[in-house]
């Protein structure tokens, strides 16, 4: 009993890391510009499938195409922002909202097209398919390879968000836009060097869910609904709010799953819809006064 | 004091709520289908449901300005419970939709409470988190809705016991659209009203009402609750004429379908939801071979050629042509 | 002495260490003037919001006269008679003048919730929309969308709305922010013109507005009030000179 607790945690915890990767860039910058921008697993999509080809049809080893999944969705990213996203700035939530459901849409079938609707396959090093021994328990060795990258992750951002430059920017402009550029902060270009990062992550989380959740044209949108609910929950603007986030929605989603198999996601929404209707702007946002 | 100016004001409000003509050629040239088309009932049939149902999303997104993405979840209560009603005895379908409306109606009232108290993401969140509930529930609940298999056994009797509902589709699609026409006639007469003004005000500016004494909160609580009214009335709709009822109802699919043609007639218009439902469906239905992949790719251009070149929907467009042809004129 | 129309005891605010408001007690007799002034972020809108109900004060207590309206909502406060424009207009943009003050109008006589009879049935309520924009000179353009009205004249409106309520306080904050030179001469006339039972609290900039219309002057700094008193008394105050007029206008 206890070893499946603390199976179904460690699963779960595992999970909630690759949802934060998904999630906190999308958490930043809309705390930062407001810019809903529901094409997020988009770009997680085109980290995902960027592994796939260069692994399969190049034969790069797994971990050299990380970076290369990471590069390629903040360039997504930074593309799409550029030439269109910026002028939907001013525009109302709904339009937003259209918007980007239209990016989605048209990123989905364009994966469809490309490489069908099966899922892809992917040859993770054989040293990560194992399990390790620990206390009695067995813990998957890729899935303690997700939680080392997440958690490494999270400490970089929480440093580069306190001790650099670039990253009192960020706090300044997250927190409130209009004094930030007043103080002479260029909030455009840390908008996109932030969307770009965020994109970035994304793609990273997008390439590392092919071993745990696969990939296929849907990631898109099957993802897309626990990624706004972990950003809602977390709050926006807040990275630990996102870790928080992620970790009991992927801790609730396993636990749901295996203790209420036939409540399947219902304990998902009902703890987000609980969550909000308690705190709106989310666990961590900015409140109201 | 007010004596001689009278007429100027009067009048021009008088203006805005007379009957077009366009508007009853519109609704005459819904009676073409019967002489026309008549092979093509069912779809004329599904077309005013799809547009009954964009009407009430149209209530409460294109008045009030509440975004919802949940919006399915009263069209799949309203399906259900005439469904369910069929199932267990009660077949008459008129006492049938006026019971799940009124079903779905009390559902809103309820979920208003909770809408009205939120904006921006956490509203759209919300409405998208209530309806996935709703359809999860409704999966797990595979007793009461047959799950995944949908609500077999309904069988309807005839409308006022003389027009049964045959296959080519006659009864329904008259029933169809006298629903469709009664509820828009209340509709129209809804936003006309200073409740319609009220509800304007709210969407043009959230601030400035309660600055005016406007109880926002409860003039959400109330068009949020006549909405999933009318919602409920669609789907009960859909459930009386197919005598069938699956999970789709409930969808995301649906709720995301219903706003995209809403958008694409244009909303706060009135006729954009109508508009928006028979370019879709009639579009849908000619291009039904086709994947569905790729259909979602067309629509994800629509989406996003609408936002940037026609941002009030189609008949937004042909609003400032003709505002446009107005200046030019003058 | 007639009793305050609008009071305050100790009205005090705080965002975590800013103090925007502290320790606020005024008390306002009827149809007096009161100009309230002070340098940018003394808190003068803050105090709006603050008796208007938009914002919770930390602590403290507001009356209309006899009764305590610290815990009702905004809306509830207009009802009993309190109203405010906004420094930046803050209007209806694609409604036309006559509907968004008809609109006011119907909400003051709870006719906005009737969604079964059509607006056009409302003859009085329309006349007296009609009225009160006719007396602020907004009568010829209340069928255009506010949108398109110039900037004075938007900013009447905010008047005009505020008026549709019947207040019995009335709040404005910068009636004249933005105004162009040409278009003022409507917008003083229309404050000058507000009904003497009327009692007006005005945030203001421009010291020949406050000079012009104010019997009574509430210097604010720093989230807290200053001093408070005639015109006069005012312009000869030292504390006043140095923090606020200094070397301005005509001093």
């Amino acid at each position: 009993m206890f070893a499946s607790l603390a199976g179904v945690l460690f699963d779960g915890f595992a999970y909630g890391m690759l949802l934060f990767l998904l999630s906190v860039g999308l958490s930043v910058t809309l705390g930062m510009m407001n810019f809903v921008n529901l094409a997020h697993c988009s770009f997680a999509m085109v980290g995902g499938y960027v592994t796939v080809t260069l692994a399969n049809s190049f034969g790069w080893p797994f971990f050299a195409t990380l970076p290369a999944a990471f590069l390629a969705a903040a360039a997504a990213s930074v593309a799409l922002e550029r030439t269109l996203y910026r002028r939907l700035y001013r525009a109302s939530d709904l339009d937003q909202c259209l918007f980007t459901i239209g990016i989605v849409f048209i990123s989905v079938a364009a994966a469809a097209y490309l490489y069908g609707t099966v899922q892809q396959p992917i040859n993770t090093p054989s040293w990560l398919r194992g399990s390790m021994q620990f206390m009695g328990m067995n813990f998957g060795a890729y899935r303690l390879f997700l939680v080392i990258i997440a958690l490494a992750v999270t400490v970089i951002l929480v440093l580069a968000l306190e001790a650099t430059r670039f990253g009192a920017q960020v706090r300044a402009a997250v927190d409130n836009q209009r004094m930030a550029r007043g103080l002479g902060i260029d909030v455009d270009r840390v908008f996109a060097v932030t969307f770009a990062l965020g994109g970035g992550l994304a793609g990273l989380g997008g390439a590392l869910a092919i071993e745990i959740v696969g990939l296929d044209p849907a990631f898109a949108f099957t993802y897309l609904v626990y990624v706004l609910i972990v950003v809602a929950v977390g709050g926006l603007g807040s990275i630990g709010g996102s870790f928080v986030a992620a970790a009991v929605i992927g801790i609730s989603d396993m636990a749901g799953k295996y203790y209420f198999p036939q409540l399947g996601a219902f304990v998902i929404y009902l703890v987000m819809v609980a969550l909000l209707i308690w705190r709106p702007a989310g666990l961590f946002g900015k409140r109201q006064a | 004091m007010s004596g001689a100016h009278l007429a100027g004001p009067h009048r021009y409000l008088e203006a805005q709520v007379r009957w077009r003509r366009i508007e009853i050629a519109f609704w005459f040239c819904t009676l073409l289908p019967f002489v026309l088309t008549p092979a093509y009932l069912q779809l004329a049939s599904q077309i005013a449901i799809t547009a009954l149902f964009a009407l009430s999303l149209d209530l409460i997104l294109g008045y009030a300005g509440i975004v919802s993405l949940g919006h399915a979840a009263f069209f799949g209560l309203g399906a259900y419970a005439a469904g369910l009603l069929s199932k267990h005895g009660w077949g008459e379908p008129l006492s049938g939709l006026v019971i799940a409306s009124a079903i779905a109606a009390a559902v809103g009232y309820a979920m208003s409470f909770i809408i009205a108290r939120f904006r921006h993401l956490a509203l759209i969140m919300i409405t998208l988190g209530l309806g996935l509930l709703l359809h999860e529930a409704a999966n797990s609940a595979g007793w009461l809705t047959g799950g995944a298999d949908g609500l077999q056994g309904i069988r309807m009797r005839p409308l006022l016991e003389t027009f049964r509902f045959d296959l080519y589709g006659r009864t329904a699609y008259v029933y169809s659209l006298a629903v469709l026409f009664l509820l828009f006639l209340a509709a129209r007469r809804l936003i006309h009203s200073p409740f319609g003004l009220a509800l304007r005000g709210i969407r043009e500016n959230a601030v400035r009402m309660p600055a005016i004494g406007a109880p926002n909160r409860a003039h959400i609580r109330k068009i949020y609750t006549i909405s999933a009214a009318v919602a409920g009335a669609a789907g009960a709709l859909l459930a009386q004429t197919t005598s069938t009822v699956s999970l789709e109802t409930l969808s995301f699919q649906r709720s995301a379908d219903v706003l995209v043609i809403l958008i694409l007639g244009g909303a706060g218009r009135l006729y954009g939801g109508i508009l928006g439902a028979i370019i879709y469906l009639v579009a849908r239905d000619q291009f039904s071979g086709i994947n569905p992949q790729y259909w979602y790719f067309w629509i994800g251009l629509l989406l996003v050629a609408v936002v940037m070149f026609l941002p009030n929907g189609i008949l937004g467009g042909l609003a400032r042509l003709a505002a446009r042809r107005q200046e030019k004129r003058s | 002495m007639n009793r305050a129309v609008l009071s305050t005891r100790g009205l005090a605010k705080s965002f975590g260490s800013l103090v925007v408001a502290q320790d606020i007690a005024l008390e306002m007799p009827q149809g007096v003037r009161y100009a309230l002034i002070g340098p940018n972020g003394a808190g003068k809108t803050t105090l709006i919001n603050l008796i208007t109900g938009m914002l919770r004060p930390d602590a403290g207590q507001i009356f209309l006269g006899d009764v305590d309206i610290s815990s009702l909502a905004p809306e509830a406060r207009v009802k009993r008679g309190l109203a405010r424009t906004f420094q930046i207009n803050t209007l209806f943009a694609s409604l036309s003048a006559l509907e968004a003050v008809t609109l006011a109008v119907c909400e003051r006589r709870g006719e906005a919730g009737t969604w079964w009879r059509s607006l056009p049935s409302y003859r009085e309520a329309i006349d007296e929309a009609y009225d009160i924009l006719v007396s602020l000179k907004l009568g010829a353009d209340c069928t255009r969308p506010t949108r398109e009205l110039a900037y004075g004249r938007q900013r009447l409106l905010e008047i005009a709305l505020a008026l549709a309520t019947r207040p019995k306080v009335l709040l404005l904050d910068e009636p004249a922010a933005g105004v162009p030179k040409d278009e003022s001469a409507d917008l003083f006339e229309a404050i000058s013109g507000l009904a003497s039972e009327l009692t007006v609290l005005f945030i203001e900039h421009d010291m020949n507005v406050v000079f012009r219309f104010a019997s009574r002057i509430i210097v604010m700094v720093g989230g807290r009030i200053l001093v408070e008193g005639t015109p006069a008394e005012i312009a000869r105050n030292p504390e006043v000179r140095t923090v606020y007029l200094g070397k301005a206008v005509h001093g």
